[in-house]
Formats: C-alpha cells, sequence, structure tokens
C-alpha cells in the first residue's frame, strides 16, 4: 500500500492545489517587491506592480530571472530576509565566476527536510529503517537535504557522506542499512564493489533514492538488479532549495514535483512562451514558500515534460520526466557543473589556443573529463620536464576553477576538427539522456 | 661550435612518428641522429638533420610544433671510455647534461654525441681545455 509523508497535501485535489500556489505566489510577488530591490528593478521594468499578479494564472506575465541574474546579485543582492533571519548557506558545485549561494531561514530548512522526507516516504521509508546517506556533506545540498529528511520520517540516519567505499559496505553490512541515498553512479560503483567482496548477502538495502546527475533506465535496471533495491529518482537544485523539489513514487514513471512549494512551467528556450503539458521544453521553477532566498520564474536550463495524467500512487501533483537534456552548454561531471567557458577560460589565461574539445566519458561507473589542447610554438619546447610542467600546471588552474580532476591531452596542431558553423566543444560519450 | 638540433612535439599514437619522417624523406632530409623522449601521452622527437633550414620549413609547413636549440656534438672514439672521458669532463666542470643520444660517424672507429646543457659555452670551454673540440654545424652538414 502507497504511503505518504503529508497525505492531506500529496494527494490534495487539482483545485486546492492552484488555491495554495495562488495564494503563496501572490504574497511571495508582494514580498519579493517590498524586500528585493533587483526583483523590483525587474517588475517596473517590465510594467508590473503587485497588484497584477491576482493569482498562479498571471504567473506568465512575470519575468524570468536566470543563472546569470544571481551572478550579478551575489552574493546578497537576492536576500528577501535580514541575515539576522538566515541560518544556513549552501552552495553549487565549485565554480568559480558561476557560484550560487542560497540562503536558508529554519522555516526554509523545515519545508526542504518535509519535500525530502516526502521522497524517502514514497521509497517506502519508515521510522523501521536505517539510511545510509552517501551524497556529500558541506555545501553540496545533497548530504543535508536527505539528512533532514531521513531525521523527519524518524529512519537511523546514518551520515556517512561520499567516498571511502570500504568502509562505506562496512557500515552497510555491520548496521543493516535500508535506504541507500547517493549519485547514480556512485550506487553503480558501491553494486559493483559489494559484488566483488561477495557480501551482497549480508546486505539489508531494499529502497534507492538516487539524484544529482543524469541516469538511465539501463543504469535503473542495472543498480536494482545488483543490489536487489527498487531505484527511485530525485531532483533538486540548489537555487530552488536543493534535492526533493521533486521525486519519484512507487510508479517510477516520472518525478512528482512538490507544487505546494515550487511551481513549475515548462517553456519554449527561445521564445519564453508557457508549453502546454506533454510539450517538451526548458522547466521553469517559482519557490513559493520560500523566506530567505525566493526565485520568481527560475530557468533551470533543465529540458524535460510535464504531466498531469492521474498517477496510480495517488499524489496529485504534477510529474516531470527525467531531464532530457539541457538548453545551455553546462555539463554534470560527478555531480560538478561544470561550463565549457570556465575551461576556455583558463586556457586563455594560460596562453593556450581557444580551439580546444571537451570529451566526457564514464567508465567504471566514474565520469571522466580530459580536455584536448592543441600545442603552440610558445608552449613548446625540447625538454621533456619543461612540457610536463606546462601540462601540470594548466591541470593545477583547470582544478582550481572547476573543483574537480581534469585530465589534459596536448595534441597536434590542427589535430581538433575545425567545424564550420558552430564549433564541436564537447564530446559526450555518456548518452545521459534518453531521447523522447 | 654547436649543432642545431630540431626538436618536433608529436602525440602517442601509432603512426604519428612515421608521419614525420615521411614529410623529411619525402623533402630529400638526410637524417643525422634521432632520439625519442615520451611522456605519457605525448613525446618529442629530436633530430640533427643535414638542412635544418629545409628541414624547419617543411615541418612547419606540415603543421608540427618545432623548437630549435643548438646543442653540442662531440666525436669520441668508439672504443671503450671513450665516452667516459667526455662525461667526467662535463660533470667535473659543473656541466650539467640535461639528455645526450649518439649515432655512429662515418669516420672509422669514432662514434658521435649530442649533448643537451644548459651553458653551452662552459661545456666548450671545459671540452677545449681538455684538447676535445665539438663539431660545429658545417662540419655536421659535411659529413
Amino acid at each position: 500500500m502507497e504511503r505518504y509523508y503529508q497525505p492531506e497535501i500529496e494527494c490534495a485535489s487539482r483545485e486546492q492545489i492552484h488555491q495554495w500556489q495562488s495564494e503563496r505566489l501572490v504574497k511571495q510577488v508582494q514580498n519579493v517587491w517590498d524586500n528585493v530591490p533587483y526583483y523590483r528593478k525587474r517588475m517596473e521594468e517590465a510594467g508590473l506592480e503587485p497588484g497584477d499578479i491576482k493569482s498562479v494564472d498571471d504567473l506568465h506575465k512575470l519575468p524570468f530571472i536566470t543563472k546569470d541574474d544571481l551572478r550579478d546579485a551575489y552574493p546578497y543582492g537576492l536576500v528577501a530576509r535580514p541575515l539576522d533571519e538566515c541560518v544556513r548557506i549552501q552552495s553549487t558545485s565549485g565554480t568559480t565566476g558561476r557560484r550560487v549561494v542560497a540562503f536558508y531561514t529554519q522555516h526554509d530548512i523545515d519545508l526542504w527536510e518535509d519535500c525530502c522526507a516526502r521522497a524517502i516516504v514514497a521509497a517506502g521509508g519508515t521510522n523501521k529503517d536505517v539510511c545510509h546517506v552517501s551524497y556529500g556533506y558541506g555545501l553540496f545540498t545533497g548530504g543535508p537535504g536527505l539528512n533532514g529528511g531521513s531525521h523527519k520520517v524518524g529512519c537511523l540516519t546514518l551520515p556517512m557522506s561520499s567516498g571511502n567505499t570500504e568502509r562505506q559496505i562496512q557500515f552497510m553490512t555491520d548496521l543493516g542499512s535500508t535506504i541507500l541515498c547517493c549519485t547514480p553512479s556512485y550506487a553503480a560503483y558501491l553494486a559493483e564493489s559489494i559484488e566483488e567482496r561477495g557480501v551482497r548477502d549480508q546486505i539489508k538495502l531494499k529502497a534507492g533514492i538516487f539524484g544529482a546527475e543524469a541516469w538511465t533506465e539501463e543504469m535503473r535496471h542495472d543498480i536494482e538488479e545488483k543490489l536487489g533495491i527498487k531505484a527511485y529518482d530525485i531532483y533538486g537544485l540548489t537555487e530552488i532549495s536543493g534535492p526533493g523539489v521533486s521525486f519519484e513514487c512507487s510508479a517510477q514513471s516520472g518525478m512528482h514535483v512538490n507544487e505546494d512549494h515550487f511551481i513549475a512551467e515548462v517553456i519554449n528556450p527561445k521564445t519564453g512562451e508557457v508549453l502546454p503539458d506533454g510539450e517538451k521544453g526548458e522547466l521553469v521553477f517559482t519557490s513559493i514558500t520560500k523566506e530567505a532566498f525566493p526565485l520568481i520564474r527560475y530557468r533551470t536550463r533543465d529540458i524535460c515534460i510535464l504531466s498531469r495524467e492521474k498517477c496510480p500512487c495517488g499524489r496529485t501533483h504534477v510529474k516531470m520526466t527525467k531531464p532530457l537534456g539541457r538548453s545551455d552548454d553546462m555539463l554534470i561531471v560527478k555531480g560538478v557543473n561544470v561550463f565549457p567557458s570556465q575551461i576556455e577560460t583558463v586556457l586563455m589565461n594560460k596562453g593556450y589556443p581557444a580551439n580546444y574539445q571537451i570529451i566526457v566519458d564514464r567508465v567504471n561507473n566514474s565520469d571522466t573529463i580530459e580536455v584536448q589542447v592543441e600545442m603552440t610554438q610558445e608552449m613548446f619546447s625540447d625538454s621533456l620536464k619543461v612540457v610536463a610542467a606546462k601540462e601540470k600546471e594548466l591541470v593545477d588552474a583547470l582544478k582550481a576553477m572547476l573543483g574537480i580532476y581534469a585530465k589534459v591531452k596536448l595534441v597536434n596542431p590542427k589535430a581538433i576538427t575545425r567545424s564550420e558553423g558552430k564549433a564541436v566543444r564537447v564530446i559526450d560519450k555518456r548518452n545521459l539522456y534518453q531521447q523522447k | 661550435m654547436t649543432v642545431k638540433q630540431i626538436s618536433i612535439f608529436l602525440e602517442n599514437k601509432p603512426g604519428k612518428l612515421a608521419e614525420v619522417t615521411d614529410v623529411l624523406a619525402e623533402n630529400r632530409i638526410n637524417l643525422r641522429a634521432l632520439s625519442l623522449a615520451e611522456a605519457s601521452d605525448f613525446g618529442i622527437v629530436r633530430i640533427i638533420v643535414d638542412d635544418v633550414y629545409n628541414a624547419s620549413t617543411v615541418l612547419k609547413d606540415a603543421d608540427y610544433v618545432i623548437s630549435i636549440n643548438k646543442v653540442l656534438a662531440v666525436t669520441v672514439p668508439d672504443s671503450p671510455g671513450g665516452l667516459a672521458k667526455v662525461i667526467h669532463v662535463l660533470g667535473s666542470n659543473g656541466v650539467n647534461v640535461e639528455y645526450m643520444y649518439g649515432f655512429t660517424a662515418q669516420k672509422k672507429g669514432m662514434a658521435n654525441m649530442i649533448f643537451r646543457v644548459e651553458d653551452n659555452q662552459k661545456a666548450i670551454d671545459a671540452l677545449m681545455k681538455e684538447g676535445i673540440r665539438p663539431v660545429c654545424q658545417e662540419e655536421l652538414e659535411n659529413l
């Protein structure tokens, strides 16, 4: 039988949800108008005032906000509460120049953890479970979000954080973990490690909640089979709160958006026009209950499809597909956001030519990133030591910029294919996005 | 009293070295010596040729990244201890050898060594003091 964390909300009528969204949106618009000059200016430019937004049906009138706005307003420009009321900061994965810093009041954290609790209960979690959280803890929202949700459900929570696979498996067997929360690639890696050690029969896992990166149905089946669990997808982004913006139910056919907190729209990324349910476009969120860091019509750049068809699980909230791609060129490598422009900046700063190629792959369930750079007359030397030192310098600079290791491969001049028109900067061999 | 060496950047891929030797052969450039240094993903080919100007031009035209450096060429007796003497002279005079490689001389009973050192003049002075005269570019071209 399907269980819910907050049944009266998760299974509310569509009319009820519409009403909550309208009330909360009107309040939120007034709030940002009063407290965030950045928003007021944007609304004024669009010829709007709070009175123009009478219900969720008026949402489309409001201007979008993008990652560029977040960068412009960094760090405090979009904060709607005095800092003495804020209790937490989380941030997106280490991307200099593109860093997003989100603020939370205690109330915000509470609601965020509720969302994660809904996801855990939807995956079958109860206070009898041992919830093994192997998402990273710290600025990354994965660990803190699921940790808080697990507490709310009353699970015995294991704040493992990522890495140290030996210890992960030891705790899993010794303490009888039943729910695993981590990235899908780490889950696949753990599954293999468990198999190698021949300890599968000592593992009590029954479910996994996997998110923060794209994964395919094939990968889901593989993990489910190897670990003997049901694997559930979870979606979220730091800008909006963190994991739990949407989550999968027992139907495993899309993720329910927590619509009492977040209004989801799908737009045509080129025109900004709102698309009807069932059409593929860019996902846009409005956080209507956020106090410290409310975002109105935030463009996620994730491409997906919304569906309001009745779900067999009984939840009434809109479902979104897994992201089917991006409307920008952002890559997610090892859970870290990587923009080709960041790599380009490093190359330029170090005096390399703008002709480069980024090759992303997944080897043994772990993402790899290689940057191919053409050797130049200026960089070259007859000394192996000198060339190797320059290569190392570039690796270090990329690590500082991206926060992850990227292999550098120096290639012959003109070895990288010149394309006519748009350059092919990125080759992603992972094929993570399913075609719909 | 130095000779010019051409270094060529190469990706570590099968067939890449053959491409370089093909370019040289097609342009009738004769190799006096060749050495290959390799890192994990790339290598550096160092060559001594009879016609540096011609070789560097055709290599650049073929889109190779090259570097030209002055190195020392020393003719040593092709017998046990022949090389040791030169190395001792350089070592005892504080000349650091970054790399070296050899090739046979056309003169019977002799061998040629290429030395890449930090300070060419210091090395030349040390060798000359011991009566060892490095080969100059012109001599090399006429070998």
